[in-house]
């Protein structure tokens, strides 16, 4: 009994301190960051590998979401005559949720465990003590690129991501269901707003890209240097992010859009 | 290692994608468009009882949309709806003073919406002015109620 007690408490206690080292963490390699323009060409790398090699992933999703949410919304609509209502169904449920959340939960299982393999990885083979050595500051030269990186890559894959499936939700509800065209792109204009539903989708993955790039980072940096302790940080990354993702989104939407 | 000038191209297409989905998301999504202040004056217009009127709602005259709902508040002298109610300049100086505002839906379940009908007295509305002869919205639980009221006083 008292023994049970005391484990909780210790994990307790280790959890507490990890917060505070990833707070610490952050902090610290995004103070000062960039001293130069070298250091920009670093960030440059690191949202070409997390952001630019993401984009089929998110495309190709992107564009099968948006064509199977046509598809069913256009079965359930048909049914009430209100199949014209399909572009602002599509619209609305992609800007609102689905964008960033798909995008995040994505982003998290392809750059995230990326990134966190290949620092740990780096620490692992204590390549981050070896620069430390030669007095190049690890959490700046490594960590504060890709946190910036992720941070900027996120936002846009998301945007991109809504872009193609109101594009694939176009395709199926307007060239192979028949909805009218122009009543599509009308009824979605009078219904989604600029500030209310796509800015705040914008702001949301903002939210995730800076919760899950931490994450990854973190666990990369924080492992027990052995491949257990990599393999180990890689899946506790995915599956932190992405319940992190799913409960944020909870609350942001709740922030966000309940008082309508 | 890669090509430093393949990646520098890549992201600079990554961010220009970005920018193109966003402007994509902006036009064609929401149908932002650019409206500044001076192509439309306010008018307001006293209610009592907006139903399901929102600020954005349309403003149209003879079904053609002129204008949008600016702003809804109660007016607490007189317990009455006061929308302010912007229209296109294009109509500033023409419609007479004594137009009618009525808040109507747009088919059995639609939206609210403002119709306007123009008087037929000589002196125009500008900025500021007040709408005098209004129509509040039809409630349909309030009709179907006065006529079972009075189908069944018979």
């Amino acid at each position: 009994m008292l023994d049970g007690l005391a484990v909780v408490g210790r994990k307790t206690l280790l959890g507490v301190a990890a917060l505070g080292r990833s707070g610490v963490f952050l902090l610290q390699s995004l103070w000062g960051w960039p001293q130069s323009w070298k250091a920009l060409r670093l960030w440059v790398d690191q949202v070409y590998s997390i952001g630019v090699l993401s984009l089929i992933i998110i495309l190709v999703s992107g564009l099968f979401i948006g064509m199977v949410l046509a598809l069913q919304g256009y079965t359930i609509l048909v049914d009430f005559g209100a199949e014209q209502a399909l572009g602002q169904m599509v619209a609305l449920s992609l800007t609102r949720e689905l964008a960033p959340v798909v995008a995040a939960l994505l982003f998290a299982g392809r750059a995230g465990s990326a990134l966190t393999a290949e620092i740990g990885l780096m620490k692992a083979t204590e390549q981050l003590s070896s620069m430390e050595m030669i007095g190049v500051d690890p959490l700046k030269r490594i960590v504060a690129p890709r946190l910036l990186a992720g941070f900027f890559a996120l936002p846009l894959l998301s945007l991109v991501f809504a872009m193609v499936g109101i594009s694939g939700g176009w395709m199926v509800g307007v060239d192979w269901l028949g909805v009218d065209g122009g009543a599509f792109w009308s009824n979605m204009q009078a219904a989604v707003d600029f500030r209310g539903d796509i800015l705040n989708g914008v702001i949301k993955s903002l939210v995730f890209a800076f919760v899950v790039t931490w994450i990854a980072v973190f666990q990369g940096y924080d492992l027990v240097p052995t491949s257990e302790g990599i393999s180990r940080a890689t899946t506790k990354t995915v599956v932190y992010s992405s319940l992190v993702v799913l409960g944020l989104d909870f609350i942001l939407t709740a922030l966000m859009f309940s008082n309508i | 290692m890669r090509n430093q000038r393949w990646v520098e191209v890549a992201v600079g297409g990554f961010m220009l994608l970005g920018v193109l989905a966003l402007v994509f998301m902006a036009f064609k999504v929401s149908g932002l468009a650019w409206e500044s202040d001076r192509d439309s004056f306010k008018v307001d217009a006293y209610f009592g009882d907006i139903g399901g009127l929102k600020t954005r709602s349309k403003v149209t005259l003879a079904g053609v949309t002129v204008g949008r709902v600016a702003s809804i508040e109660l007016d607490e002298e007189w317990f009455e709806a006061r929308v302010v109610l912007e229209l296109n300049t294009s109509l500033e100086g023409k419609l007479s003073s004594d137009t009618a505002a009525a808040i109507q839906t747009a088919g059995l379940l639609g939206d609210n919406y403002i119709s306007l009908t123009p008087g037929i007295e000589g002196s125009t509305l500008g900025e500021g002015d007040t709408l005098k002869d209004t129509q509040s919205a039809l409630i349909l639980e309030q009709l179907i109620n006065q006529f079972i009221s009075n189908s069944s006083g018979d």
